[in-house]
């Protein structure tokens, strides 16, 4: 995850907080993690699956575009615009596979299963170099993009903003998506399905009793939650201008889950502002000026970081915005 | 009314087919599905290493296929025999496609790291049955061990012998630690699943970035000879640290399980196993025999870390990476079942080594994984446990 920013001279101090290209491609980060979150959040938060294999979605959206939109000569494959929705319904079928069997399992076993069949994804992957290029990894499936962001800077030129920064037209899409998927999501949960699987988080064997189908409903929040992570997948690969396996890596769904204990279980909006807070206090931790090595500050960083967590989840297991009353979980 | 029961009829239609396919399939009966089972797992097995080449091998396989099944006859129900059976038709099969000595050289390869599984298996398993913790800072344990041995016999220039020491009483002084400092608080705020769960998550980034800040995230050695290896009758060998690390995990682990028998200590432990609250109303010191399970899961992760950094190298990483196997071992072993987790582990360890025979290595622990998610798929409580734990 370290790796994703340009890289920033350790020790500046407080110049670089006023640079607004690293800022924006912090604002980036965590918007791209929104969107991830969220499907954790309607899992975790709203239907109380406790999926740990998030980027297992991500990566097989990821790849599946990137593989779609090249051939292996470097050449052009299918056209990105439609590659996206087919990458996402590949998603969606990975992740019904994952779920049928699957989540009949109870909550700490399915955890362990998720974990595990994110783990085979990236190691398939790393070794699967036929169809992936193993550890080089994919590039030049954004071409279509670059246009269509060429095209988004150039407007914003035209109303007055010349130097706008390369990387802001990403950022706008990025939050554009955040913002109205949270708002979707939002409404989507004060419907009669919402309540359903809110019920189903509750008391699975009751909402039974009431005659809903909870496993189903679990499936479509799964995979409802796959899209997501494809959404996310889609911005993040964009963002780093290629596909790696290890982008992937278990950490990216364990910073999902710093995310939502953050900002709060059962919280949409929490999802953004648990993201905007960890970003910005993991980012503006770069800037510590002492008298250490960059791997170091890189470990202090995420040292303070999970204490911190632990503090939380001991004494405000609710997170910033989450309603005590929701974190019902595991009871 | 008539609405809502409409309604719930239509979600029964559309979507509970795949629940009543699965119904059916399993109404079929035993020898039937236990068939399909092998068929299944033997195509896999020549799709991704070789068909039989010549009417010889066919034959063979044949005579193979054929004695599993009329072994699996007399075990409906009985999931440690099908179990054996199934490893003992693998073995069969991979002997006729490669050779009795590549079958038994990989095996024995695979039994120093299957020993590290178990040492590290039992005592994740015994804090999951006390606790229902799912401990995900285990692995990191591991790596906490093996940098402890690293300061005594590298930084220091000591023997092993006293690094091994070492990191096993700092390990277990860091269950300890955590036991009052974090876990006990926590069980008496009377923290959820899904809470501790995610903690200790936390944890293991702390203990993983706590040994990066120090030793950063260089490749580190062991002072120990790896290339030092035994013959064994058969044209096999061992390495003389695999050697060393089977023979003392092997000791460990009988003398792990005669604790848990014989001793009062281990008859308490698997009595707070069963069932916690019977085990503090019949005058069981709980909270004591808690302790003494951490310091034991501790230690013993301890040595394992050990073992695993002598055996290959010390980063920062080595405990995740650990991990998911280790949690295989103690699924296949049935969470929460101290000898499940001993014999899982050593069987996981070949296995995953045997899988090189026909697969690219990087891919080896893809088949732990698989085995992990077939085991939770077809039978949750795993090959020893019992369907109540689950």
């Amino acid at each position: 995850m370290t790796e994703l920013l340009p890289l920033v001279p350790v020790g500046v101090t407080f110049d670089a907080f006023t640079d607004i290209d690293f800022w924006i491609s912090v604002g980036i980060l965590a918007g791209i993690y929104t969107i991830f979150a969220l499907g954790l959040q309607l899992n975790v938060g709203f239907t109380g699956i406790q999926n740990f294999g998030q980027v297992g979605f991500m990566a097989i959206a990821a790849y599946s575009m990137a593989i779609l939109t090249t051939t292996p000569d470097g050449g052009e494959g299918i056209n990105f615009w439609i590659s996206l929705p087919l990458s996402v319904l590949i998603t969606i079928g990975f992740a019904l596979l994952v779920g049928l069997p699957s989540l009949r399992l109870r909550a700490d076993y399915f955890a362990i299963a998720t974990i595990a069949l994110a783990e085979s994804v990236r190691l398939i992957a790393l070794n699967a170099r036929g169809l992936t290029n193993g550890a080089q990894g994919i590039f030049g499936f954004d071409r279509s993009w670059d246009d269509f962001t060429d095209g988004i800077r150039d407007f914003i030129v035209d109303i007055g903003w010349t130097d706008v920064p390369n990387i802001f037209p990403l950022f706008l899409v990025t939050w554009v998506l955040a913002i109205g998927l949270t708002i979707a999501l939002s409404r989507m949960q004060r419907t009669p399905w919402g309540r359903v699987l809110r019920a189903i988080r509750e008391d699975e064997d009751a909402a039974r009793a009431l005659g809903k189908n909870a496993f189903s409903y679990k499936l479509q929040s799964l995979a409802l939650s796959a899209t997501l992570a494809a959404i996310a997948g889609f911005l993040f690969v964009i963002n780093i201008k290629f596909v790696v396996p290890d982008s992937f890596l278990p950490i990216v769904t364990f910073t999902g889950y710093a995310v939502l204990i953050l900002g709060g279980l059962a919280n949409y909006w929490g999802v953004a502002v648990g993201s905007i807070i960890l970003w910005t206090i993991l980012e503006g931790l770069r800037f510590m000026d002492l008298p250490l090595e960059e791997t170091q500050i890189a470990a202090l960083r995420f040292i303070l970081l999970n204490l911190t967590l632990i503090l939380l989840l001991a004494f405000r297991p609710q997170g910033i915005l989450g309603k005590r009353e929701e974190m019902v979980l595991g009871e | 009314m008539e609405a809502g029961a409409l309604a719930v009829r239509r979600d029964r239609n559309t979507s509970e087919r795949f629940a009543d396919l699965v119904n059916r399939l399993n109404t079929l009966p035993y020898i039937v599905k236990a068939g399909a089972g092998i068929v299944l797992l033997d195509l896999v097995l020549l799709i991704a290493d070789r068909f039989p080449d010549g009417g010889g091998e066919w034959l063979l396989f044949a005579l193979i296929f054929a004695a599993t099944i009329a072994a699996l006859v007399p075990f409906e129900g009985r999931a440690v025999p099908i179990a054996a059976i199934v490893l003992v038709n693998v073995a069969a099969t991979l002997i006729l496609l490669h050779s009795l000595h590549d079958v038994a050289q990989r095996g024995i390869n695979g039994l120093s790291l299957g020993s590290i599984y178990a040492l590290a298996g039992v005592g994740l398993t015994l804090v999951y049955g006390i606790l229902k913790l799912v401990n995900f800072a285990h692995g990191d344990f591991l790596a906490f061990g093996a940098y402890m041995a690293y300061i005594v016999n590298v930084t220091w220039g000591g023997p092993l012998i006293l690094g091994i020491l070492l990191a096993i009483v700092a390990t277990a002084a860091l269950g300890i630690a955590l036991e009052k400092g974090m876990f006990a608080p926590m069980r008496r705020k009377g923290a959820g699943v899904l809470q501790l769960l995610l903690m200790t998550l936390a944890l293991g980034f702390v203990i993983r970035y706590t040994i990066q800040f120090i030793w950063s995230t260089e490749l580190r050695q062991l002072d120990v000879n790896r290339s030092a290896a035994v013959e064994l009758p058969g044209d096999l060998r061992i390495g003389r640290i695999s050697l060393i690390i089977v023979i003392v995990g092997i000791v460990t682990l009988v003398a792990t399980g005669l604790m848990l028998r014989l001793t009062m200590l281990g008859k308490q432990m698997r009595a707070l196993s069963d069932n916690i609250d019977l085990a503090e109303t019949s005058g069981i010191n709980t909270s004591r025999v808690i302790l003494y399970t951490w310091i034991f899961a501790a230690g013993l992760a301890g040595l394992a870390g050990v073992f695993y950094g002598a055996s290959t190298q010390l980063q920062p990483e080595m405990g995740f990476e650990l991990l998911l196997p280790i949690f295989a071992a103690v699924v296949l072993g049935g969470i929460g079942n101290a000898f499940g987790a001993l014999t899982a582990g050593l069987v996981l360890g070949v296995v995953i080594e045997w899988s090189t025979l026909f697969m690219a290595s990087g891919l080896k622990f893809v088949v732990g994984f698989a085995i992990l998610i077939i085991v939770l798929v077809i039978r949750p409580e795993g090959i020893f446990g019992r369907a109540r734990t689950v």
